[in-house]
């Protein structure tokens, strides 16, 4: 049977794509952000998942204002990472899972929650900055990855209510797909952040490190909270912390917390990064 | 019935929701053709020709022409949109960011070393 073990949580800031693909990581910027990596690089090798369900937000990138779907799964063969204007990242193709993909679609469907199902798919820095930061610069992903992307940019993103148990219905899914799975689900985006507007640049340390507290032993609260209160105390980018929901939904209600890691600023960004393996 | 939209009030702070996507629905398409390299091109060539191929209102073409931020996303832009812009400019992320702020590139980066913008009374809405 296949398994969900454990969950990644990471923001996605494509900076650190960018400071990876052009060698910098070893600048004084940038030394400490990575460090906080290293041990999840040697986690992974040792836990060697078969399958990564990888939640993320596409930045109008695959999807511009012609189509805004809410929820959508990945279930094609091969997604190519996607060109944002300046060349797409110099990262393998991502290869996936259609057949536990669409069984996830199926199931988590005929649970009222109505994904939209994508087979072609450009994925942008939301779902490679992550698979960078875990598995370094492979010349191949050394696994499967189904992406589900989450609208968090055309307001409302879906409810953090709506996410943690969308994570429940995923977890179900998985339980019931026959094959024999080591699947790690992970969850992207945030920490607080402002990218635009005369509050650009805002980093509320206070509410981020709450926010990872609670994400670990209170979440079923912490799914409860408004979005207003993300967008007026994390930034109005900071909502894409929702996404991490979904991941923690997927998990067992106890979980044991391997790394926990938070930094300022990587670009206009907090840094937020945890590993939860199921109890 | 009217719905209740705080986050309407949010200091310095403009959020992406269905009215504004409306309202720059045709703005944040021109962003997206920039993901093309001739389209860039083009743009680069003669910005207003370009512009004018777009059903845009005159304020919308001018607030890109000015490389306007704050006044794109009053018209229904959105950053993520709006990246496309400033990316075929060069100017990375951080940067444009600084452009809305009134500060200078140099004071927000040294902002962002510091921490970043913390939040209080003035850039935040209270509890209801």
């Amino acid at each position: 049977m296949a398994k969900i073990n454990a969950g990644v949580a990471t923001s996605h800031v494509p900076a650190i794509g960018a400071a990876m693909d052009n060698g910098k990581t070893e600048d004084a910027y940038w030394k400490p952000l990575f460090a906080g990596y290293d041990y999840v690089k040697k986690w992974v090798t040792e836990q060697k998942p078969d399958v990564v369900i990888l939640v993320y937000n596409d930045h109008a990138s695959a999807f511009d204002l012609n189509l805004v779907p809410t929820f959508a799964i990945a279930c094609g063969e091969e997604f190519k990472p996607a060109d944002e204007g300046w060349g797409p990242r110099p990262v393998p193709n991502v290869q996936g899972h259609p057949q536990l993909a669409s069984h996830i679609a199926q199931s988590v469907i005929q649970d009222d929650f109505d994904l939209t199902v994508v087979n072609t798919i450009d994925v942008d820095h939301g779902l490679t900055v992550p698979l960078s930061l875990v598995f370094g610069q492979p010349e191949a992903w050394p696994c499967k990855v189904i992406p589900i992307a989450v609208n968090v940019v055309l307001y409302p993103a879906p409810s953090g209510q709506r996410c943690y148990n969308l994570g429940k219905a995923i977890r179900k899914a998985v339980d019931s797909f026959d094959e024999d799975l080591n699947v790690q689900i992970w969850g992207t985006g945030g920490m607080s952040h402002q990218l635009q507007g005369p509050r650009a640049g805002l980093i509320n340390k206070e509410f981020d490190n709450d926010f990872l507290d609670r994400i670990v032993d209170d979440a079923e609260a912490l799914a409860l909270k408004p979005h207003f209160d993300y967008l007026n105390e994390a930034g109005s980018e900071g909502i894409e912390l929702v996404m991490w929901l979904i991941m923690r939904g997927a998990l067992n209600d106890q979980v044991d917390v391997k790394q926990r890691f938070y930094h300022v600023p990587a670009s206009n960004t907090a840094v937020g990064h945890l590993v939860l393996e199921n109890k | 019935m009217t719905m209740n939209k705080p986050y309407k009030e949010i200091p310095g702070t403009i959020v992406f929701d269905a009215d504004m996507a409306s309202l720059g629905f045709h703005l944040n398409q021109f962003c997206m053709s920039l993901m093309k390299a001739p389209n860039r091109a083009r743009f680069k060539e003669g910005e207003k020709a370009y512009l004018d191929e777009w059903p845009m209102s005159e304020e919308q073409k001018q607030a890109v022409i000015d490389r306007d931020y704050n006044k794109m996303m009053s018209v229904g832009g959105n950053i993520y949109f709006l990246a496309k812009i400033f990316s075929s400019d060069g100017i990375s992320f951080q940067d444009a960011a600084s452009t809305m702020t009134g500060m200078t590139q140099p004071e927000y980066a040294q902002m962002m070393l510091n921490g970043g913008r913390k939040p209080d009374a003035s850039n935040t809405k209270s509890g209801e």
